[in-house]
């Protein structure tokens, strides 16, 4: 039977969760042993994982100074997972101390330390809600207290459309926030994708390892990619494997496992107000 | 981080900056810092200048060194990886690139040997700092983890409060059960519909409520839902109340099962609808039951009817007595309707006295008719014996308010198997055959018989062809000549109306006049008659005319007789139409006989008979047709309008007997005296022999009409005459 939207998730800690698997690659210690021992097994299978997270992390910081050079201070990171070194809101608030942030986040944990973290915090909130449910985001008080959709909103969708299933068409959900956005909003997207990168196996391995997660990963092609980007200009230099989204510095690390990552920026078409 | 006081610029500074260059290389792969590695480079370099002033410090402290380790960690250089390169670099290049020019007295040897004791301390540092924040993330995660589970908790608790209000305060019964039947939680609407309390009905099992009126499928789709075969089923269920009472509900049974699939309970929805049934019920009643006697109305008897004609019925026979009382009408016109609802009620009571429990059903059909439906009879006599009970129970006259009425019905029998006839095949059989009992002057019951419901039914289809007929020239006259006894000369002749029916032939009127008669068709059928026939009486003035002057022996009627029914009779525009006719042919109204059946003037006031008179006084000739077959008052004779009596042929058929039956004779003679007395003529019917006509002639009858003189024919007969000699 279909759980009615208003009784509560349960919290399941016997299960992996990508956020605290995510913050073990990045070396954090938020994360129990059953999410260690999946992160260890997803590194066997692809033992560049950790340099993939941390170059999303180092894209994110990039994409978020962009956005604010741009003059976007409003950022809506949804997957936003445990709050560790170099948070977004670290990253933006550093450059521009106006910059409004809000997490949104569906795995519970993640949200009760965010929420610690963060307490206090006037600026940065963080929303418990499914990226599948865009209303629940949209209409939340935190988005409603700290964004103003009239003007330019940056939607961080960082290391997330990987986990959702063609069968919940994130296409359709990033459509519908998007329409939410003012004119000149920007969408920063990454995304794991097979078509390049070290692993023959196309991902399979890995992707055994997140079958058995709350969420699994779906590759995508470039081109699937791409189309998440429907009724925005990409910004130079379009979608590209993540370290090559406006280096900072040189080539220096071009690592063969960042390949297997896409990042790109799009900025919303019409004039802005 | 900027230089001690005590060191020079310059070389040194572009040392340690180098040393800061080599160390985020050989640092930055293993780390797992979203920095880049020019800020990492930035960020070691304080480190670098703070390892470099320990060396060259005076007195020497390895503490610095776990500043440096604990920094380290907090720059995210937390990998187990990194802290060889982190000491590798220092060790391999620390003391090179760290030369202070200013402390000669610091040998190499002693350099080197205090950068390994900061390592030392860095080791310790890096790592004390890496177990606290492991510990804090961990004891964070923790409280998160417990943060998240208590607002769960909250949410569920909040949730279950929820769900408990809407069990609660539902209207609807809620009650779940274990596999078993057992009842392990149900609501206090369930428990106020079954009169118990919940703890009582915590206490039962819902196999217990078999109740006798339980839909056959009920129990069956239970076991169904309890072995897992079936997740839901819905029925309309009734359960025993301790008071005795029954509660009808609108069950629905949904199957929980658990994560695995395993069913676990039952949950069952009630809706009390005890009183909406009873409402329904007495719906129904009204709906299918005549209010004023209480019998099933005509809907049930419909129903009911259905189910005994079907094949699948179950039913080898039917049998039907469709009932309609004689001369209600009369009773209701004249004592009112009151007084008519009381008489079909009693009757109602006397018809259900003839079928109590013998399960037939006596149904009230309409009006005053009754229909009593038998159930499997073992043949028509079954069934005429019910009627004959029926007509015994009405002939005892019923008492209403003092005035004793007797009731006299007639009765159509229908029998037969069940699976041939239609419903409404039996219904109009039943009702031709009543009409053919109440045609045989009522009171008593026919069977139906097929020939009689063929004849019915043609009689219907006739009917219902003649006004097209009329339209499409169908009908035609012929003409049987009249003749003056005195001469044997033709005086006159009577029209006779012909139908030439394109499927039947040619019909005589006795097929077609009554059903004209009785749908009105008549009047315009009859001035058609009327028409033609005095066209045709000119076209003979013309003749006649024309073939005096010729001398020919052949001669025309003078005059053209028309019958004319009741229904014409007593329509208002007889007297204009008649003119119209009589003027638009130029014809003198003396040409013209209109003939009346002696039964329809019989009672007729003054007023009824006002349209004849007018006539009368015009010239027209007025015939009392049939005369001697009603009941006429001879007194009114003399008071009607007519002209001429013509003698029914029943009085001329004793005349072809030789010798003639003397009481014909008498009666015969005796009207003509009387009629001539009065000024009428006298004309007779159906002369069929020489003999008949003789006497006749003798007896003094005017004119003669028979099959002696000529049969009716087309109009060109006459051109060859009927002169008979006397």
């Amino acid at each position: 039977m279909e759980r009615p939207a208003w009784a509560p998730q349960g919290i399941d800690l016997t299960v992996p969760s990508v956020s605290r698997m995510y913050d073990y690659y990045l070396g954090g210690s938020h994360n129990f042993e059953v999410d260690r021992e999946a992160a260890r097994r997803a590194v066997e299978a692809w033992p560049g994982l950790p340099k993939l997270m941390q170059a999303n992390r180092a894209f994110m910081r990039r994409a978020a100074d962009f956005a604010i050079s741009e003059g976007v201070t409003q950022f809506l990171d949804i997957g936003s997972g445990i709050p560790t070194f170099g948070n977004l809101h670290e990253a933006a608030q550093g450059i521009d101390p106006h910059s409004k942030v809000v997490y949104v986040d569906n795995d519970p944990v993640a949200v009760a330390h965010s929420r610690a973290v963060l307490e206090g915090d006037e600026r940065t909130a963080i929303v418990s809600a499914d990226f599948r449910s865009p209303q629940d985001i949209l209409y939340s008080n935190e988005v409603e207290r700290l964004l103003d959709f009239d003007r330019p909103v940056a939607l961080m969708l960082v290391a997330l459309l990987h986990f959702i299933e063609d069968k919940d068409d994130p296409w359709k959900t990033v459509k519908e926030m998007s329409d939410a956005l003012a004119p000149g909003s920007l969408l920063v997207v990454t995304h794991s994708s097979a078509d390049e990168g070290p692993k023959r196996d196309g991902g399979a391995g890995v992707r055994d390892v997140y079958r058995q997660t709350s969420s699994p990963l779906i590759m995508r092609s470039r081109s699937e990619i791409k189309q998440f980007f429907d009724g925005f200009d990409l910004v130079e230099p379009g979608v590209v494997a993540l370290p090559r989204w406006r280096p900072e510095t040189g080539p220096e690390s071009d690592d063969p496992v960042l390949l297997s990552g896409y990042a790109g920026v799009g900025r919303k078409a019409g004039s802005v107000g | 981080m900027t230089p001690g006081p005590h060191e020079p610029e310059g070389l040194e500074k572009d040392g340690l900056r180098r040393f800061a260059t080599i160390w985020s290389r050989a640092v930055y792969p293993v780390t797992q810092t979203s920095m880049t590695r020019a800020e990492l480079e930035d960020y070691l370099h304080p480190l670098a200048v703070k390892l470099c002033d320990a060396i060259h410090e005076h007195p020497f402290s390895a503490a610095p060194g776990r500043e440096v380790g604990v920094a380290l960690v907090e720059g995210h250089c937390t990998s187990p990886d990194a802290l060889p390169h982190l000491l590798g670099v220092i060790d391999a290049y620390l003391v090179l690139y760290g030369r202070d020019p200013a402390n000669k007295n610091l040998s190499v040897e002693e350099a080197r040997a205090r950068c390994s004791r900061l390592q030392h301390t860095i080791a310790a540092g890096f790592t004390q700092a890496l177990r606290d924040r492991t510990l804090g993330e961990q004891e964070a995660l923790s409280r998160a983890a417990l943060a998240a589970q208590t607002a769960v908790e909250e949410a569920l608790h909040a949730s279950e409060t929820r769900f408990r209000a809407v069990f609660n305060d539902a209207t609807i019964g809620i009650s779940i059960a274990d596999m078993d039947g057992r009842i392990r939680d149900a609501n206090e609407t369930v428990a106020r519909m079954f009169g118990r309390s919940v703890e009582e009905m915590r206490r039962r099992n819902v196999n217990e409520w078999v109740h006798p009126d339980d839909a056959p499928e009920v129990w069956k789709q239970h076991r169904q839902l309890v072995r897992g075969e079936r997740d839901h089923f819905r029925v309309e269920k009734p359960y025993q109340r301790p008071d005795g009472t029954v509660l009808w509900t609108n069950l629905t049974v949904s199957l929980l099962r658990d994560p695995e699939g395993e069913p676990r309970y039952q949950l069952a929805l009630l809706e009390d609808i005890t009183e909406r049934r009873l409402l329904h019920l007495r719906l129904r009643y009204e709906a299918t039951h005549d209010e004023l006697t209480g019998l099933p109305n005509r809907t049930l008897f419909a129903e009911r009817l259905d189910r005994l004609l079907s094949a699948s019925g179950g039913v080898k026979r039917f049998g039907l007595c469709y009932l309609d009382i004689d001369g209600f009408k009369a009773v209701n016109d004249s004592l009112g309707h009151a007084v008519g609802d009381q008489l079909l009620v009693a009757v109602a009571e006397r018809l259900q006295s003839c079928t109590a429990g013998s399960g037939h059903l006596v149904a009230r059909i309409g009006g005053d008719e009754f229909a009593a439906l038998v159930t499997d009879p073992s043949g028509p006599e079954d069934v005429a014996e019910l009627a004959r009970q029926v007509l015994a129970a009405l002939a005892t006259p019923i008492g209403i308010d003092g005035r004793e009425l007797s009731v006299r019905a007639s009765i159509g029998i229908v029998e037969g198997p069940s699976g041939e006839l239609r419903p409404e095949e039996v219904m109009r059989s039943a009702d031709i055959t009543m009409y053919r009992a109440k045609d045989a002057g009522g009171n008593r019951y026919e069977l139906a018989d097929p020939d009689s419901d063929a004849r019915a039914i043609d009689r219907h289809s006739l009917t219902n062809h003649l006004p097209a007929a009329l339209e499409r020239d169908e009908f035609f006259l012929e003409y049987q000549p009249l003749i003056r006894m005195s001469d044997g000369h033709v005086d006159g002749a009577e029209a006779l109306v012909r139908w030439k029916h394109p499927v039947h032939g040619r019909l005589g009127p006795d097929r077609f006049i009554p059903l004209a008669e009785h749908t009105g068709l008549i009047v315009p059928l009859g001035r058609w008659v009327m028409e033609q026939a005095v066209r045709q009486a000119c076209a003979w003035h013309e003749q006649r005319d024309a073939e005096k002057v010729k001398g020919a022996a052949a001669e025309a009627p003078l005059r053209v007789n028309v019958n004319l029914s009741p229904r014409q009779l007593h329509h208002p525009d007889l007297v204009p139409d008649t003119v119209a006719v009589l003027e638009a042919a130029g014809m003198a109204p003396s040409s013209l006989c209109l003939e009346v059946t002696e039964s329809a003037l019989i009672g007729a006031d003054e007023d009824e008979l006002k349209p004849l008179r007018q006539l009368a006084e015009l010239g027209v000739e007025i015939a009392l047709d049939d005369f001697g077959t009603g009941y006429s008052n001879l007194a009114n004779l003399r008071r009607l309008p007519a002209t001429t009596l013509k003698l029914d042929r029943s009085f001329t058929r004793g005349l072809q007997q030789h010798p003639a039956d003397p009481v014909d004779v008498t009666f015969v003679e005796g009207i003509v005296t009387l009629a001539h007395a009065l000024g009428l003529a006298v004309t007779v019917e159906g002369v069929e022999t020489e003999h008949q006509a003789s006497q006749l002639r003798e007896m003094g009858c005017d004119t003669a009409q028979g099959w002696y003189y000529a049969r009716p024919g087309p109009a060109s007969t006459f051109q060859h005459g009927f002169a008979v000699t006397p």
